[in-house]
């Protein structure tokens, strides 16, 4: 099936067996492979995305449906001459270790803080209060990206000082 | 051979001149990470389109294939080839015995044989991944169905010792605790956990005439380069393997799987690039486990809180064909003072999945059993847990009596005590509440091996005076590329930035790979010598160089700093010598050995862990609150990296503690828990404040740098310190892991809380 999705900023003519999820398309037909494959059921978070500027399990979704949509992947985000605060932040905090769910907790990251600003409710936080970057906050919102190396105190921190850096 | 006092002579580690050893520099290939450009296994681009392979696997646990149809998957859509046992290419035989440290063939399909549920049986490869996954269901396989043993509690009547091994006695364990004034006697259970590497194993394999290239993710890179060849019966030299990102390790790529054999032979018969990926559902089978056990722990004391008797007795399981021992006893060898001991093992041998090594083998099992029952005698004892152990603190190796190398336990638990705030637990359990929760604390000692294996090193200096670090060693997150840089900056005198990191091939000198928390300082020990080495040939060209001003000096007078060469006021860059006199640049090799009396000491790292849990007794639920390591584990190469994976195998000892264990289906033995929605490893929200401390230690008896491992300490011992908060704070004690609500809730209900 012809599907024309936007990734990273560039329009990306694909044919693909209806089959291939968003993941495989990026991994395997565009050869973004920023985007990991932990899972390949949605139980994970390392092949996290932003469509449309929202996080999603890019395995949980077939290419076919985003004929039109705008992906950002790892890969768009910055490079290792110019990298995302949130890829910095990571870096010097050293909130990875072998480094494969990483591109999915940084997708996930700015998505999450995108949610924050817009006062998406959550566990910690109602609807129609303004969530805070609190640690209890962050650990709520990213629970979905599993870190098996278990950087997770050093993730909450590297989150924490991005959103300083980009404030 | 060399003595362990070789080592005790200065070198550019030690001397730290620039400063380098020990910072928390960021991680060398992090920018790629970071980035999503670190090429793992699957994602390397070969030099033409590869073809997707799926694996099949067996739906019984013991029988035989009798037949295989598979006219469907052939006939399927962009299928190119379909194997299964009876159709597979000869590879070489199995050895019939095989020991983990040298390669053996591993042939892939090996026969009709079926050991265990979810045992690879079939391969079918196709255009894309579609289609072969499609492909693969297809397959459909008849079994004649043997017996099979798979309910490890129902089978301990059959435990045996493990091969060539027998219980370890000192004094009369028997005599001492029948006589003993206080004895606490406990069964402790602790469930198969799998790895869960993030990383799904994977192999991208192609041949260019009879040369054979596979890139995958294993943690031992020539052991497995040369069993691939064994296996495909070619000379070693036509193999070459590449693993250069690994996602994730923790034992369980120690050894390969079906996908690097299969990859390989695939490539070779469809003569195009294939790649092979296990599903996660696969990764749980296919791959290794750690194995359940049942310790029994029997402790005599006197009423003043001294042992006279210990003995900790472990039964475990393996694959009916496996000889893996889980040996949970281990540790307990050299923990604890008492006069009369008893360790030992047993073995039962299952139609499971092949158990293996998991992070810290034997401690993270056996820590979760003698941790607590220290703690239940301490409440019999009417004494503080930490007055306990120190009371108990052995001035030599309680079983061999040898000198310990260095040993800060009773350091690490009274820092950590007072940076926790101990003091303010209440011995009696059940007595803080905060809201709906009950609070508590918990301690917790640790102790974990340390080990030096043989490794090789080779440091290059080109023109522009940068180093180059060559070695055949895996890092698998643990920041082997970082401390390498940093050994070889400070070594040399220059910058971090003019140092690159070649690892993660098998045409590199070989190292062991990562495992047994030996990484480090096995592959930085030989790195060291090759950088000395590089100095004594860099210092030697200058002083036989007329155009360097330090022409004429003495080589050993010469100095390595900030990239300049200098015979105290001589000086000139590193770069410009190498340029000037060896334009093609200069190579050193370099080696260790483990020490030839390094046995005679006992050698361990250490550590202890504080947490503070909430229990709430409605639902049985706990939550780890807050978590302090402090720890003794030599010099620190890198204390960013050191304390990630202190803090990283504190959370497994949180998991093991509170979540995570698979369990088998008795009617099929099916492993239960499939995927990572039902396998619980933690995720953000259950981990709370957690933090971990490092003590200023050198080991001088441990390597030429004094530096120790610290992938495995974290984990040991961490979740006994949760279990013991859990009962600080609740009264309860499960003895069977993990502590799950319900059976809190059970014992909480019977307290009538």
């Amino acid at each position: 099936m012809r599907t024309t999705i936007t990734v990273n900023g560039q329009a990306r003519a694909l044919d693909l067996d209806p089959r291939t999820t968003l993941l495989d398309a990026l991994r395997e037909h565009l050869r973004l492979t920023g985007a990991k494959k932990g899972c390949d059921h949605g139980q994970c978070g390392a092949c996290t995305v932003l469509v449309n500027g929202v996080r999603i399990n890019s395995c949980l979704s077939l290419a076919v449906m985003h004929d039109g949509d705008e992906v950002t992947s790892i890969e768009g985000l910055g490079t290792t001459e110019a990298l995302h605060p949130v890829q910095r932040a990571f870096l010097t905090e050293d909130a990875f270790q072998c480094g494969y769910c990483t591109p999915g907790q940084i997708c996930s990251t700015v998505g999450m803080l995108a949610e924050l600003e817009a006062a998406i409710p959550s566990q910690e936080t109602p609807r129609g209060a303004k969530p805070a970057l609190t640690d209890a906050e962050i650990r709520e919102r990213m629970s979905g990206n599993i870190c098996r190396c278990s950087a997770y105190p050093q993730i909450v921190a590297a989150i924490k000082s991005a959103a300083e850096a980009m404030a | 051979m060399s003595s362990v006092h070789d080592w005790e002579a200065p070198n550019p580690v030690k001397t730290n001149r620039s400063g380098l050893i020990g910072k928390a520099v960021d991680r060398y290939e992090g920018p790629l990470k970071v980035t999503g450009t670190a090429p793992y296994a699957y994602e390397v681009e070969p030099p033409s389109p590869a073809a997707y392979g799926v694996l099949v696997t067996s739906t019984v646990a013991r029988g035989r294939i009798v037949a295989a149809d598979t006219a469907a998957a052939e006939a399927a859509p962009g299928v190119l080839l379909v194997w299964t046992p009876f159709t597979v290419p000869a590879q070489a035989e199995r050895p019939a015995v095989t020991d983990f440290w040298s390669a053996s063939a591993d042939p892939a399909l090996e026969d009709d044989r079926v050991r265990y549920f979810g045992q690879a049986v079939g391969l079918v490869v196709a255009d894309t991944l579609e289609n072969a996954t499609a492909a693969a269901k297809l397959v459909a396989f008849s079994y004649e169905q043997e017996p099979a043993q798979l309910v490890f509690d129902q089978h301990l009547g059959e435990a045996r010792d493990p091969p060539g091994e027998s219980d370890v006695r000192v004094g009369d364990f028997e005599a001492a605790f029948a006589a003993a004034p206080v004895t606490l006697e406990g069964t402790w259970k602790t469930p198969l956990q799998n790895h869960c590497q993030m990383e799904p194993c994977a192999t991208t394999a192609w041949w260019e005439g009879d040369k054979l290239t596979v890139h995958t993710s294993v943690q031992m890179v020539r052991r497995t380069q040369q069993g691939l060849a064994l296996t495909l019966q070619i000379p070693k030299e036509n193999v070459r393997l590449l693993t250069r990102y690994i996602g994730g390790g923790f034992g369980g790529k120690g050894s390969s799987y079906e996908d690097l054999t299969l990859a390989a032979l695939a490539a070779r018969a469809l003569d195009r690039p294939v790649k092979i990926a296990l599903t996660r559902q696969q990764m749980m089978t296919v791959t290794i486990h750690r194995p359940a056990t049942v310790m029994d722990v029997k402790l005599g004391a006197t009423p003043d809180g001294r042992l006279t008797a210990m003995s900790l007795i472990t039964t475990t399981h393996c694959n009916r064909r496996g000889t893996f021992t889980e040996h949970a006893s281990n540790f307990a060898r050299s923990l604890y003072a008492a006069p009369n001991r008893l360790t030992g093992h047993r073995l039962v041998k299952l139609d499971l999945p092949h158990a293996g090594a998991m992070r810290a083998p034997g401690e993270a099992s056996g820590m979760l059993s003698l941790e607590v029952a220290m703690d239940e005698l301490a409440e019999k004892l009417g004494m503080d847990p930490i007055q306990l152990r120190i009371l108990n603190e052995p001035e030599v190796d309680p079983e061999t009596g040898k000198p310990f190398s260095i040993r800060q336990l009773v350091r690490c638990m009274k820092e950590g005590a007072q940076l926790f705030g101990w003091d303010r637990r209440l011995p009696t359990p059940g007595q803080v509440r905060d809201g709906r929760w009950l609070v508590g604390f918990g301690m917790a000692a640790a102790i974990r091996g340390n080990f030096l294996l043989p490794a090789r090193c080779s440091f290059f200096v080109d023109a522009e005076g940068v180093i180059t670090v060559r070695q055949g060693m895996t890092d698998i997150g643990t920041g082997t590329y970082t401390v390498l840089a940093q050994i070889a900056a400070e070594t040399l005198g220059v910058p971090l930035g003019a140092v690159r990191v070649e690892i993660g091939d098998s045409e590199l000198p070989p190292a062991p790979g990562s495992g047994g928390q030996f990484g480090a300082a096995t592959a930085g020990s030989a790195a060291l010598d090759a950088g000395m080495n590089l100095r004594k040939a860099i210092a030697e060209l200058a002083v036989a160089d007329a155009g360097s001003p330090l022409f004429g000096g003495r080589p050993d007078q010469v100095t390595f700093q900030d990239g300049v060469v200098a015979i105290e006021n001589r000086s000139e860059r590193l770069g410009d010598l190498i340029r000037r006199a060896a334009p093609d640049g200069l190579t050193a090799q370099g080696e260790i050995r483990p020490a030839a009396d390094a046995r005679n000491w006992s050698q361990h790292t250490y550590g202890a862990h504080f947490c503070e849990v909430g229990v709430d007794p409605v639902t049985g639920e706990t939550r780890m609150r807050r978590m302090l390591g402090v720890f003794a584990a030599g010099r620190i190469l890198n204390w960013k990296t050191a304390r990630s994976q202190l803090t990283g195998g504190m959370i497994w000892g949180v998991a093991s503690a509170l979540t995570e264990g698979n369990a088998i289906d008795p009617r099929y033995g099916s492993l239960i828990n499939q995927d990572l929605a039902s396998y619980l490893v933690p995720v953000q929200a259950d981990i709370g404040e957690l933090d971990a401390i490092m003590l200023d230690e050198v080991d001088d008896k441990a390597n030429p740098m004094g530096i120790k491992g610290v992938g495995e300490l974290g984990i040991s011992g961490a979740g006994a310190a949760v279990a013991n908060a859990i009962y600080n704070a609740c009264g309860v004690r499960v003895r069977d892991y993990p502590i799950t609500p319900d059976k809190l809730l059970a014992g909480l209900m019977a307290k009538g809380m």
